[in-house]
């Protein structure tokens, strides 16, 4: 099964975590709190820092590396805030001229009351109309797992990319199973059926570029990560806002558009 | 091991028999009459028909589907549906959805989960969409996305304000990744939509939840909502599942939304419409004809 086999890869205890990526790319990483609005959300980290010699706005979904920092962090799942604290953050950006990365990975947005009676969905679509707008540069790097709205509420992107063993998914396979065909036991199909990995979607052009990955050893995905971001953005310099934010548009307009007129 | 039905009284057999024989064996045909889910008292069909499908006694709001909903709303006769033969195909090629599509069009009547076109609300023009409940619980895949996408381009072409009535159980998972991309999609339309200065109604009605709830439906300008509608990111049962805790009484309904912020009014179905003109006229838009001023 090996779409399965990827997404045991890609929750992996082990797998390095947004905080990782950040200090292995970026310097001078400044750290940026709260949504100015109800709180801090642990689960996403959002700063800026050089990306070589250029600013730019970081927004990273965290995990948590051990029990303790997984419970502050919620397991990377966001509450409202987070998705309000990220786009604070890319609004300051486009104030700045500086280029946005998000990296995501999540299992989704988080579920609970809290969360629903600050407008859970409301965040999301929120982020999601105005990252369609924003007038920098946005790349998005699925760096482990990629969680339905919880996660594509960072992924509105010029470009999005992933992580060779990364998953990016509308349904995590066993909630899939477990509604379709009321049977946890068949995630492993489920995981087939959804098409959730980096080679799929490529082919569905739902992302655009895979960085391939040794799964022991990150540093050549970091670098990898580090020029192919910094030669992206270095191009779409010179592109004016509205080319941008139509280019934004179209990558998205184009799906569903063209092979269901019957 | 102590057997579950241990401390059950037993069931004397005419207690069951009776308990049979009224539940197989209904008085009154039920096309004649319905019972409320709320208060379970029946009412005439033909009384729920003229009363906007609203329970009599206690208020209740019983489903309905789009093209019910599409004339209770719009001008008689002035309503020009778009793109009515879009249908989907199984890209993915996920088992067993091209059965489940078949199936939802034979029970809704529909080719899809949304009915979208252009019409007057007490003579303005608008541009209207419907989701539709009985096609796979108004579940957005790539059709979906497609026309209300579209809508909105038309409407931001055409200078029309656009009023949605949502209902949705979420993306459609047969459709993967293609179904979520659809949220951003939608969110894209309704945005530029927004900058062109344009008017966008939403009026959430039971149960609007998932993707659908995290783009279009909380991205208008105002946003209404039908009585005790459910109106959710996550569902009632998932949440339950998470937190391992029951969750409150009323939690997640359109008088919850209502206290929490996220709604700006409660609108029964029964002044829904006198409710739109009012919006619309002071969002001073020409009242029909050709003179399409600004808005």
């Amino acid at each position: 099964m090996e779409a399965y086999k990827r997404v045991t890869l890609a929750r992996k205890k082990t797998r390095p975590t947004g905080q990782d990526f950040i200090n292995n790319i970026f310097t001078d990483f400044i750290e940026l709190h709260g949504d100015r609005c109800f709180g801090d959300d642990p689960a996403v980290i959002t700063g800026i820092g050089y990306l070589l010699d250029m600013p730019v706005t970081i927004i990273a979904q965290e995990r948590g590396k051990n029990t303790k920092s997984r419970i502050k962090r919620n397991f990377g799942s966001a509450h409202p805030e987070g998705y309000r604290k990220a786009l604070r953050q890319m609004h300051l950006a486009e104030k700045f001229n500086r280029p946005i990365v998000c990296l995501i990975d999540t299992s989704g947005a988080f579920c609970g009351i809290g969360a629903e009676e600050r407008g859970q969905g409301h965040a999301i679509a929120q982020n999601l109309m105005e990252m369609m707008s924003l007038k920098v540069p946005v790349i998005s790097i699925i760096i482990g797992e990629g969680g339905s709205g919880g996660a594509l509420a960072l992924g509105v992107a010029d470009e999005v990319w992933m992580l060779e063993n990364a998953i990016y998914s509308v349904i995590s396979p066993e909630g899939c199973a477990s509604i379709l065909w009321k049977d946890s036991s068949k995630t492993k199909e489920a995981a087939n059926c959804l098409k959730l990995t980096a080679q799929d979607l490529l082919e569905l052009e739902v992302i655009d570029k895979i960085i391939s990955e040794n799964h022991r050893d990150f540093k050549n995905v970091y670098r990898e990560l580090k020029l192919n971001l910094y030669k992206r953005f270095r191009k779409s310099q010179i592109l004016s806002p509205e080319i941008l934010t139509q280019t934004r548009y179209n990558r998205f307009r184009k799906f569903g558009a063209l092979d269901i007129t019957k | 091991m102590i057997s579950k039905g241990l401390f059950k009284k037993p069931k004397n057999e005419l207690e069951d028999h009776h308990w049979v024989k009224r539940q197989s064996d209904p008085a009154i045909p039920s096309e004649l009459c319905r019972s409320c889910p709320s208060c379970k008292q029946l009412s005439f069909t033909s009384d729920l028909d003229n009363n906007f499908h609203i329970c009599p006694k206690c208020g209740y709001h019983f489903r309905i589907n789009g093209r019910q909903r599409l004339n209770m709303i719009i001008d008689p006769g002035s309503f020009t549906e778009h793109h009515q033969n879009l249908i989907s195909t199984n890209r993915l090629e996920f088992p067993g959805y091209e059965e489940k599509l078949e199936q939802a069009t034979l029970f809704s009547h529909e080719n899809e989960g949304v009915i979208t076109g252009i019409g007057k609300i007490g003579g303005y023009d608008v541009a209207l969409f419907v989701m539709e409940v009985t096609f796979m619980m108004g579940s957005m895949g790539q059709v979906v996305g497609e026309k209300i996408t579209l809508l909105f381009e038309y409407a931001t072409e055409h200078h029309l304000p656009v009023i949605g009535f949502t209902v949705s159980g979420g993306a459609r998972m047969q459709e993967g990744m293609l179904a979520l991309m659809q949220m951003a999609k939608t969110s894209g339309g309704v945005k530029r939509h927004s900058d062109a200065g344009l008017l966008y109604i939403a009026l959430l009605t039971d149960p609007t939840t998932g993707g659908v709830t995290a783009s279009f439906a909380m991205e208008a300008d105002i946003t209404l909502a039908e009585p005790e509608a459910l109106i959710a990111f996550a569902g009632p049962r998932v949440i339950e599942q998470t937190i391992r805790q029951r969750l409150p009484k009323g939690f997640q309904r359109a008088e919850f939304l209502l206290e929490k912020g996220f709604v700006d009014g409660i609108v029964p179905r029964n002044i829904q419409k006198d409710a739109l003109i009012r919006l619309l006229s002071l969002h001073s838009i020409p009242k029909g004809g050709d003179d399409h001023g600004s808005l």
